[in-house]
């Protein structure tokens, strides 16, 4: 039985395969995307990532988003990026999630604003994703603050983090995963795994240095539904597309595009659930949340245990 | 696209740009031993902060040496010796951990396309002469009153003493409000 709020925890514990999957706010007042988005969710993910004003652009915030997904049955976990705040509103935004009853947070630094919708915006970055990873299990295992302030009680989230294991430094990726380890995370959740050899690489490397042991590590993919799609993600810092994968986008009609890169997600799927040490992946489909069940479907990755009991039951 | 103009610009109104280091790692090194705290640097830091003129003129110096060599933007706790002497502060996200997610494929910075992320120099740095495993220190959050303060000072006042682990093996970490060396704790 997974109760709400503790679904990723014990898909980690009891070392299922883990699905996760963004789950992208609106830029609008209009709740009811989120509502839908987190229903399309519901049977399929452990857990859904409400996004903190991804990509430097103004959206309805990740808490308020976390408490729509909640009320849709659907276990949320809370990113917060440290572009937008400071080490006071990053810790009571920490706070609120854990007076709010939300499970799991996800911390990082958060895309610069440059490539925002705000670029003309003053960048915070007061402390890194590492420093607030380390402030994060502080609050949660030693009930302090940074500033050394007793919490009673304190917050009890599961707390994760994010890698990169394809940008340079490449021989540094893993150790700063271990960095993140040290300060707290608990899982880690990565960018788009496009490139296989390069990820099994990387996973080889964090094994050796014992860190996959310590951390349940979810591979990120998803869907490039669109040429355009495509095109823009190539654009995003971070993100490597090799030339295979567009090759084969490009080398279907149109119309056929989205099919392709359903397929080809799946697959990758497929082929990280061969990996011995990896807890599970993380599905980004940019605010196309209904091609989640599809994508797993093909996977071979049914809807999640909360799910089929709720059948039964009904 | 930033322009050098732009990078100057910003360099100029102490924002952060990625700046590689001028001074090769066994000389910083070197550098480094000479200004190790010892009794006579301590006194002359004591002196320092009791002689306002002196610690105005002895802090600008500072800053030139400094900025010319390292970008240095006077963040008043050095942590070059744990960085290959490449400044993290200059990093358009001051990141004092390692490198963000962004870096380009072929090194360079995502906010600065044509400049090189001054992670990968560090990296490449101290790679270069065995020493990668300093990178694997947890750094603290800084103290952010201290910018415009002398770095120099506060390391031989023993105020940076706390300011990243000494492990390097991925152990946990302990509590963050705790300085890592709580006999020498910061103002």
């Amino acid at each position: 039985m997974s109760a709400l709020g503790s679904r990723l925890r014990d898909a980690l514990r009891e070392r299922r395969f883990a699905v996760t999957a963004e789950l992208s706010p609106p830029r609008s007042a209009d709740a009811e995307v989120l509502r839908r988005g987190a229903r399309v969710l519901h049977d399929w993910v452990d857990a859904a990532n409400v996004t903190d004003n991804q990509g430097a652009m103004v959206r309805v915030s990740s808490l308020a988003g976390c408490v729509l997904a909640l009320a849709e049955d659907v276990e949320p976990v809370m990113q917060l990026q440290c572009r937008d705040r400071n080490r006071l509103a990053l810790q009571s935004e920490l706070l609120g999630a854990g007076a709010l009853g939300i499970p799991n947070v996800l911390l990082l630094t958060g895309d610069h604003q440059r490539f925002g919708d705000h670029p003309d915006a003053r960048g915070v970055f007061d402390i890194d994703s590492v420093q607030l990873l380390w402030t994060a299990r502080t609050m949660r295992d030693q009930g302090k603050l940074l500033s050394g302030k007793t919490l009673k009680p304190p917050p009890a989230w599961l707390i994760g983090g994010v890698e990169n294991p394809f940008a340079p430094p490449l021989a540094f990726r893993a150790e700063r995963l271990g960095k993140k380890i040290a300060a707290g995370a608990e899982f880690v959740q990565t960018q788009y795994v496009f490139d296989l050899p390069r990820f099994r690489a990387w996973m080889e490397a964090a094994r050796e240095l014992g860190l996959t042991s310590r951390c349940a590590v979810l591979a990120g993919v998803g869907p490039i539904p669109t040429l355009r799609a495509l095109e823009r993600m190539q654009q995003i810092p971070g993100i490597v597309i090799p030339p295979a994968v567009e090759q084969r986008l490009r080398g279907v009609p149109p119309e056929r595009v989205r099919d392709e890169s359903i397929a080809m997600c799946a697959e990758t799927i497929a082929e990280l659930r061969a990996l011995p040490d990896l807890a599970g992946v993380h599905i980004m489909a940019f605010g196309a949340e209904a091609l989640v069940p599809e994508i797993l479907e093909r996977a071979g990755l049914g809807r999640r245990a909360h799910a089929r009991e709720n059948e039964h039951v009904g | 696209m930033e322009t050098a103009v732009h990078e100057s610009a910003a360099a100029g109104a102490n924002r952060p740009v990625p700046t590689p280091p001028r001074l090769s790692l066994p000389l910083a090194l070197l550098l480094q031993r000479l200004l190790r705290p010892q009794r006579l640097w301590y006194a002359l830091a004591v002196w320092l902060e009791g002689t306002p003129w002196a610690y105005r003129t002895f802090t600008a110096i500072e800053k030139t040496v400094k900025g010319g060599l390292f970008g240095c933007r006077m963040c008043a706790q050095c942590a070059l010796p744990s960085t290959a002497y490449a400044c993290p502060m200059s990093c358009p996200k001051e990141l004092r951990n390692g490198p963000c997610g962004g870096v380009a494929a072929n090194g360079d910075c995502e906010v600065y396309p044509g400049l090189r992320c001054v992670w990968v120099i560090a990296y490449e740095r101290a790679a270069g002469a065995g020493r990668s495993h300093d990178l694997r220190r947890l750094q603290r959050p800084i103290d952010q009153r201290e910018w415009g303060r002398s770095s120099w000072v506060n390391y031989w006042r023993g105020r940076d003493a706390g300011l990243w682990s000494a492990d390097t093996s991925f152990a946990p970490a302990p509590p963050i409000e705790q300085p890592f060396d709580t006999a020498q704790g910061r103002r």
